[in-house]
């Protein structure tokens, strides 16, 4: 028996086949249950003070279009875009200067620094940007120390403390995302535009930036989406004053007890969040094909 | 300016810029850091003196040390299933193709996608209908499934690297595909499992949002437990929880960075 006949004859016997699929497919009928729960309690009537549900009805989802949900919707839609545009052009530098040093400890010390805050968890940071944003805290501290304010600006439950506190948490994932892109560009394309005699700008405006692209894009799209579902940021941050639509589904839930509104609140969350990506796809693919022929 | 001069300068802005946005990035947590060691009850910049005060008070407090508790049985037990369950998967995806693979993958990668409050709210649903309200299976499961995608990923990239001719020659010297397994092809997977092993463990000992719904008083997890005191009280108790949770995170990633490289594992390592 060849070599290769003994492999075939290995792995024409898919070892491990069943054993190693259905651990994955109870996980995953686990959450489809989980989420056809959701699905199912949003076709159901709110009996108000029972957590029973009545009969089926279609008004639950009539509900969002009354203005007062409507806003919070829009709410969401500007400051996830705003994050998301804001984090991209701030987290490009970054990304840049991670892939590009020369010195082994600057990129261990970049890399660290960048994605540390991604591993200590939502509500250490959210934390730590009560402390920044108060009347009596950091930034306010400072302002007033150097004398360029007399009294505490309001940033804590403003839309601009949110978004500030959100761009932070979102910048360690851009940057993976944009490094990753500018780790791929082939240097050789910029040698050239540099031996051609493009200046260092310009083989940067017309030359790196275009071939990374597909990261800029994906990479905007994905924090959109991700601040779509922040909860803990508005929760504490907006402390009421800024909502947004998973503190929506957070008071109906589990303040008023509302578990079909909380459905329907949560499943719009996922289609918005599901519809941005899915409108990116194309996009994504057009360019990386353009991009990349090989 | 003499082209030179000008090369200095754009990288001295460039440099000035990439150092203010990290400042931007980490002084959140050194302002927690100094918080910490406030002896002060109410907010004070600069601190008027140095005090452990809140360490103390932040390691003897009951509901601390009881989420702590609940945060590592609940972690324990979601990473380790979520290793098995993924390794295996991964192995799956990578070796054999199948109907409906594509869906599979989709689905257990969609937690990534799905807001962890939906996701939370649903095993919320699920755990009242099985009865399991109030145990821990439920946060397990609903962490699972959370992290799952990290473990998948991780040992996916891990397989690819593996030289296929390694496990070739075990099996043409005429061991079974289980000495294969647990001889050859496992212990290539170690450093690809152990990475996705301690993201999912960081993951799941830190998650707040779909643990607030599936948790109950008696199962909360440390987060739960400190956003209950964040609503409660103002003292810097929870900066000290904070720092203690900043620094470790700061020297697992140091060393996750020397002993797997964090940039190979992230794919971000230049040319």
């Amino acid at each position: 028996m060849s070599a290769a006949d003994s492999l075939d004859s290995f792995m024409q016997q898919r070892p491990f086949f069943l054993a190693f699929l259905l651990p994955a497919m109870f996980a995953a009928g686990l959450f489809l249950t989980a989420l056809a729960f959701v699905l199912q309690y949003s076709l159901h009537a709110f009996i108000p003070g029972s957590l029973e549900v009545g009969g089926f009805t279609l008004d639950n989802f009539a509900r969002v279009w009354r203005p007062i949900y409507l806003w919070v919707l829009l709410d969401t839609l500007t400051i996830s875009l705003v994050t998301a545009l804001a984090t991209l052009v701030l987290s490009y530098p970054v990304a840049y200067a991670l892939v590009r040093t020369r010195r082994n400890s600057v990129r261990t010390l970049l890399v660290v620094l960048a994605i540390t805050p991604l591993f200590t968890g939502e509500i250490v940071r959210t934390y730590a940007w009560i402390l920044m944003l108060g009347s009596d805290g950091f930034l306010n501290s400072v302002l007033e120390g150097l004398g360029l304010i007399s009294t505490p600006i309001a940033l804590l439950y403003t839309r601009l403390g949110v978004t500030v506190a959100l761009v932070q948490f979102s910048m360690p994932v851009m940057i993976i995302l944009l490094a990753t892109a500018i780790a791929h560009v082939d240097a050789d394309c910029e040698r050239a535009a540099a031996n051609l005699g493009a200046r260092p700008t310009t083989v940067f405006w017309r030359v790196t930036l275009p071939l990374t692209m597909p990261g800029i894009v994906s990479g905007t799209v994905v924090i959109f989406a991700w601040t779509m579902s922040a909860f803990s940021t508005p929760q504490l941050i907006g402390g009421g004053k800024v909502l947004m639509i998973s503190n929506l589904v957070y008071l109906q839930g589990l303040s008023s007890f509302n578990f079909p509104f909380a459905a329907v609140l949560s499943l719009v969350a996922l289609v918005l969040a599901l519809g941005a990506l899915a409108l990116i796809r194309p996009a994504t693919r057009r360019l990386e094909a353009e991009v990349a022929p090989a | 300016m003499s082209p030179a001069l000008a090369a200095k300068l754009r990288a001295g802005l460039f440099w000035g810029a990439v150092a203010a946005l990290l400042v931007y990035m980490t002084i959140p947590a050194l302002v927690v850091l100094m918080t910490s060691f406030s002896p002060s009850e109410l907010l004070e910049f600069p601190p008027s003196g140095l005090s452990l005060r809140w360490y103390a008070r932040a390691l003897t407090y009951p509901d601390f040390r009881d989420a702590f508790a609940n945060g590592l049985i609940v972690t324990g037990f979601a990473s380790g299933v979520a290793l098995a369950v993924g390794a295996a998967f991964a192995y799956l995806v990578d070796r054999y193709s199948f109907a409906g693979r594509g869906v599979l993958e989709a689905i257990l990668s969609s937690p990534l996608i799905v807001p962890h409050f939906t996701t939370g709210f649903g095993f919320l649903l699920l755990g009242a209908r099985l009865g399991l309200s109030r145990s821990y299976g439920i946060v397990i499961a609903a962490h699972v499934v959370l992290v799952l995608p990290f473990v998948v990923r991780s040992v996916y990239v891990s397989l690819r690297n593996i030289d296929p001719r390694l496990e070739r020659a075990a099996a043409n010297l005429g061991a079974s595909p289980a000495r294969v397994l647990a001889r050859v092809t496992l212990p290539l997977l170690l450093p690809g499992m152990a990475g996705g092993w301690l993201v999912a463990a960081v993951l799941s000992l830190t998650e707040f949002t779909a643990s607030l719904y599936v948790t109950a008083e008696r199962t909360q997890t440390l987060p739960v437990a400190m956003y209950g005191y964040i609503r409660e009280y103002s003292d810097p108790t929870i900066a000290a929880i904070s720092a203690l949770l900043i620094i470790a995170t700061t020297l697992l990633m140091f060393a996750a960075n020397q002993y797997l490289g964090l940039g190979r594992v992230l794919s971000i390592d230049g040319h």
